[in-house]
């Protein structure tokens, strides 16, 4: 694959690495000509001195072949013109823009950038997990449905211990999928036992999720 | 008309203190506050801040807008502040100011309306050198990009 990435930071530096690393063809593109000589010293010969948002660079750096445009600046304006003229104008097929304020995201994504990178909302959503549900840690999302697929952990004290997959009282609208006991994955029936250490893996419409919490987790002690 | 222009440099300052002499309701937003001092009797809101932040461009009063044009020292800040005024806040009429004549023709053709003051003036200073009158501003915004 052929992948531009934009703006020789941090990210686009260690993004950069990893992507070669990792056999592709790169080519990062950085405006400040300081920067360009300390990460040629680094990188060798994938580094190209220019302004990504302009045509002519752009036709410079081969865009017309890229195959993924990946923009990573500091600034949502630049970032936002060289994915919209990488899609636009040079039909690149993937583009991938770090929005750095995360009111933005939306006008990104309206705007036709294929994929968006928010930090901030990555780290902000992470803390929000570890605060809200303790225990039941959300694994995958299905789209549009509102429902979840959550992992929770039985701890030492968690109240279902002993007692029976029958024997709950779980809300409507989730469904245990399994169990995990050491290496094993257990496909459970009203009378399998929970043990201290089980990761149970449920489905459960998001709105339910507090109280699929309330049946499993020690909420008493961890808070 | 209500009327949010980004950026409060000579253009910016100039432009705004013509608006609100002629009646017109204009706020200016810029992040550096000493741009400000361009503005002397003027009757006009000032808010300071980051233009491609929402929440500023709210601040000033986008959402009842009745034009909105970007002209900071930013190509792809004015393309991109012209952008959220348009698809987020849905003012009417928008321009972006452009430097570099090849984004501006690049964005011109994707449906942003651009005024590219280079060529414009680049176009102006040619025709008095070689003794032509001026011409409709159309006239030199009329590019061909390689």
């Amino acid at each position: 694959m052929y992948i531009i990435v934009a703006g020789g930071g941090k990210v686009g530096y260690y993004l950069t690495k990893t992507l070669v690393a990792e056999g592709h063809e790169v080519l990062l593109i950085e405006q400040d000509v300081r920067e360009v000589s300390r990460l040629s010293e680094e990188l060798g010969e994938v580094v190209m001195h220019g302004d990504a948002s302009e045509m002519r660079t752009m036709k410079e750096a081969g865009m017309e072949r890229a195959d993924v445009v990946v923009s990573v600046t500091g600034d949502d304006g630049d970032n936002l013109v060289i994915t919209q003229l990488a899609k636009r104008k040079f039909g690149v097929p993937r583009t991938i823009a770090r929005v750095n304020n995360p009111k933005n995201e939306q006008l990104f994504h309206r705007l036709g950038i294929d994929q968006t990178v928010v930090s901030t909302k990555i780290i902000f959503n992470l803390i929000e997990q570890q605060i809200e549900t303790d225990q039941v840690i959300p694994i995958a999302a299905l789209k549009r449905g509102n429902v979840e697929i959550v992992e929770i952990d039985l701890s030492n004290d968690s109240p279902v211990l002993g007692q029976t997959v029958g024997m709950l009282d779980l809300p409507v609208d989730t469904l245990i999928i399994s169990i995990v006991r050491g290496d094993h994955a257990i496909i459970p029936h009203a009378d399998t036992k929970f043990r201290s250490g089980d990761s149970v893996i449920a489905l459960v419409k998001a709105d339910r999720e507090a109280e699929l919490r309330d049946i499993f987790a020690d909420t008493g002690s961890t808070r | 008309m209500r009327v949010v222009i980004l950026g409060c440099g000579r253009m910016g300052s100039v432009m705004a203190k013509q608006l609100s002499d002629e009646g017109h309701d204009v706020t200016v937003i810029d992040q550096d506050p000493n741009a400000f001092r361009r503005l002397k009797d003027f009757n006009g809101k000032m808010v300071l801040g980051n233009g491609l932040d929402p929440d500023v461009l709210k601040r000033a009063g986008i959402e009842d807008a009745d034009s909105f044009v970007a002209v900071t020292n930013g190509d792809n800040r004015n393309i991109t502040s012209v952008q959220i005024a348009k698809e987020i806040f849905n003012v009417p009429k928008v321009l972006a100011r452009i430097y570099d004549p090849m984004r501006a023709s690049a964005y011109e053709e994707l449906g942003i309306p651009t005024l590219c003051t280079t060529m414009i003036g680049a176009g102006l200073m040619v025709d008095f050198l070689l003794g032509k009158e001026w011409g409709e501003v159309s006239r030199y915004c009329d590019f061909q990009v390689d």
